[in-house]
């Protein structure tokens, strides 16, 4: 996937000059999980500017550059480290248009891995989606698939408002035979993984591979259901998922953010907002448990959800 | 004609901009007809430069009749506009934060004299006068503090957040300190795009202690970016003074290995040459800080009365010693480029314009109820607002 991620920076630095990428590590050392490996070489120190480690300013200053015409990326090295820069993000990145009337769009993506890895520790395993959440003016997108990550990413740089795209530190090193052709993916769409009939699980990045080893297990129990990654964070898809759920009226969402606050307690509310009259069943949500992430391995293992407990809780929804 | 006498015509900054090409706007009242005239005199600041690393500027600068009665007409809308906003304040016309800027007008005015409307500048909440002096006009910047439809940010900015983009004004930012690191963006872009411009980027003694700022510096020395950090030393953060916030309240020098000067920032020529100086060092070799050594005589916001931390004489004095309005009155006196009943009428008629624009942006309508879902984003997707759920969120306002 890193290797999808970079080409997408490379085709849109060389369409348009006013691309740069900003943050830890990106030009020299190559970007400490590859994306922007080689980028400095191509596109010089400014256009691939190494940072020193002060998140808050420089994430500023991709603002601020956006203010005045260029379309930065800026890189947090874990999204965990982001969080030095709320306050530039939510007020400035997210809100200045408005407060300016809309005289000043930031067109900038924040970008950076999140999520549970392997036992990094609690720090560096935190998912920022439900932080970002409520930040008006922003957009976020998860990809989860080469395919998806190249298109997201291209997408988000061509956006004129502010993108965050969450990467994940478990998915760098995926591979995937994609298209030669130039193509980018709608940062609205949801993406359909697997048509199915009895239920709709709704998912994002890293849980979707547990979701689809879970599907596994239940086709030769004999369920049949359709699998949706959401892809958009902010705005959710609901075109797309409430065909879903007015086609099988039963409902699973799993995600890696914490069960309080996340983004599926967004989307449950969602629903139960506008598809009530369709669904036979309880909304399920399956979240991270509320804690900080440990470093031992079981103990960690049990902090995300996985795909037993995914067959349980279909098992449990289709009764 | 308020719009004829606001007009600002985009300066040259060559060395020798004082003997530019007389600029287009009249003064009507002044019939001598010394307004235009563009002799240049010579003046020396009130006290010379402390410098941090750098050579400083001569004290020695040079301005022309016209430019000074220009300084002495812009400091004076800007003075009477904060006193009105104060009043219209006090009837809550205004509500929320309001922080007036009267005292510090020579910190504005000299330096918009110094550079061209190709600069940027860019400052924290006490923005009123910055946007007035690039080129803002009276009724939208009344209009946006009373929330009104035509204010200049539609009236969904408020009091601290005023913007100018055509005027390179970059606002209006009510975190304190956040907007450094902008600035320092802004200068990233303009070396990027080899602009030849530079960024001022204005916070003050109190947002001279956030850890932002010296991150920001550190970056903007390391990849010479053409940005000047200009902090407007009141001396008061609030309601806490400078020796009480900082340790070293030398802020000039706190840039470590960036140079520093400062300047007496009620004395509008000095603040023009400090600028000037600023600015060609900036463009050669990356950034400077300039303390601007000036007071406000509002208190740090109108919920502030501004005299629990400090005595109403300190107050006095400096009115009486320092105010900047009356330097530059007693200069055009003592030369004779006008008389003092000129310069009285002036005053009127600047009164009379600034109580016409009030009115004018008194009769501006509140915003549409429409207007709370636009420009949240960019209409790149066909929606205005979005929440969560994707769809374009309205409600019936009663």
């Amino acid at each position: 996937m890193f290797e999808a991620l970079r080409e997408a920076l490379i085709e849109e630095m060389k369409l348009d000059p006013t691309v740069c990428v900003m943050g830890e590590d990106v030009g020299h050392y190559g970007g400490s999980y590859k994306v922007t490996k080689g980028l400095a070489e191509m596109f010089g120190d400014l256009r691939v500017l190494d940072t020193p480690i002060a998140e808050n300013s420089f994430t500023g200053m991709g603002i601020g550059a956006a203010m005045k015409g260029l379309r930065p990326v800026v890189e947090g090295m874990n999204m965990g480290f982001l969080l030095l820069a709320y306050n530039q993000i939510s007020n400035n990145c997210g809100m200045l248009h408005y407060t300016s009337g809309g005289q000043f769009k930031i067109p900038v993506v924040i970008r950076g891995p999140g999520g549970v890895g392997r036992q990094l520790g609690a720090e560096h395993s935190q998912r920022l989606e439900s932080y970002f959440q409520s930040i008006p003016g922003l957009q976020m997108v998860a990809c989860s698939t080469p395919y998806n990550a190249k298109g997201l990413m291209k997408a988000a740089i061509r956006s004129e408002n502010p993108v965050v795209l969450f990467e994940h530190v478990l998915l760098y090193n995926m591979k995937e035979k994609i298209p030669d052709e130039e193509y980018i993916c709608c940062l609205e769409e949801a993406e359909m993984v697997r048509p199915g009939e009895h239920v709709t699980i709704l998912t994002y990045s890293r849980m979707r591979y547990h979701v689809m080893q879970a599907a596994k297990t239940l086709v030769n129990k004999g369920y049949d259901p359709e699998v949706i990654d959401i892809r958009s964070l902010k705005p959710f898809d609901l075109h797309t998922i409430g065909n879903s759920i007015k086609k099988t009226h039963r409902v699973l969402i799993v995600e890696e953010c914490m069960r309080t606050g996340g983004i599926g307690a967004s989307l449950r509310s969602a629903i139960i907002d506008n598809f009530w009259d369709y669904l036979d069943a309880p909304i399920m949500c399956l979240s991270s448990q509320d804690v900080p992430t440990p470093y031992a391995a079981t103990l960690e293992d049990a902090t995300v959800v996985q795909p037993a407990q995914i067959v349980a809780a279909v098992e449990q929804i289709c009764q | 004609m308020a719009a004829a006498i606001l007009r600002r015509v985009t300066h040259t900054t060559a060395a020798a901009a004082a003997a530019a090409t007389p600029r287009v706007s009249p003064l009507p009242l002044l019939a001598r007809g010394i307004s235009d005239s563009t002799d240049t005199i010579t003046v020396e600041t009130s006290v010379p430069f402390m410098n941090h690393i750098v050579d400083p500027p001569s004290r020695s600068v040079t301005t022309t009749p016209h430019e000074l009665l220009t300084f002495f007409r812009d400091m004076s809308v800007m003075r009477r506009s904060e006193i009105a906003a104060d009043s219209l304040y006090k009837s809550k016309l205004i509500r929320g934060f309001c922080h007036l800027y009267d005292g510090q007008e020579a910190v504005a005015v000299g330096m918009e004299a110094a550079i061209t409307r190709r600069d940027a500048i860019i400052t924290a909440y006490r923005d009123h006068c910055l946007y007035l002096a690039r080129g803002g006009d009276l009724v939208s910047a009344f209009a946006e503090l009373m929330g009104r439809r035509d204010g200049c940010s539609r009236g969904k900015g408020g009091s601290m957040h005023f913007y100018k983009r055509d005027a390179n004004f970059f606002g209006g930012h009510g975190i304190v300190g956040a907007q450094v690191p902008l600035g320092c963006g802004i200068a990233f872009a303009q070396r990027y795009r080899k602009e030849g411009t530079v960024t001022f980027d204005l916070y003050g003694d109190g947002a001279a202690n956030q850890g932002q700022l010296f991150e920001a510096l550190n970056m903007a020395a390391l990849w010479k970016l053409p940005v000047i950090l200009v902090c407007e030393n009141n001396h008061y953060g609030m309601g806490t003074a400078e020796w009480k916030a900082s340790k070293s309240p030398a802020y000039y020098k706190r840039g470590d290995y960036v140079p520093g000067l400062k300047v007496d920032g009620m004395d509008v020529l000095a603040v023009k040459q400090a600028c000037k100086f600023a600015k060609d060092h900036a463009l050669e070799n990356g950034p400077i800080i300039l303390e601007m050594d000036t007071y406000r005589y509002h208190g740090h916001s109108m919920s502030d009365p501004g005299s629990t931390y400090r005595t109403r004489d300190e107050i006095a004095g400096i009115r009486q010693e320092r105010d900047p309005i009356e330097r530059v009155k007693k200069l055009i006196l003592a030369h004779d480029f006008a008389t003092a009943q000129e310069l009285k009428d002036m005053e009127k008629e600047i009164r009379k314009q600034v109580d016409d624009a009030i009115a004018k942006a008194k009769e501006s309508p509140m915003p549409d109820a429409s207007e709370l879902f636009t420009n949240v984003y960019v209409n790149d997707c066909g929606l205005e607002s979005f929440g969560v759920d994707r769809k374009v969120l309205r409600t019936v306002l009663p």
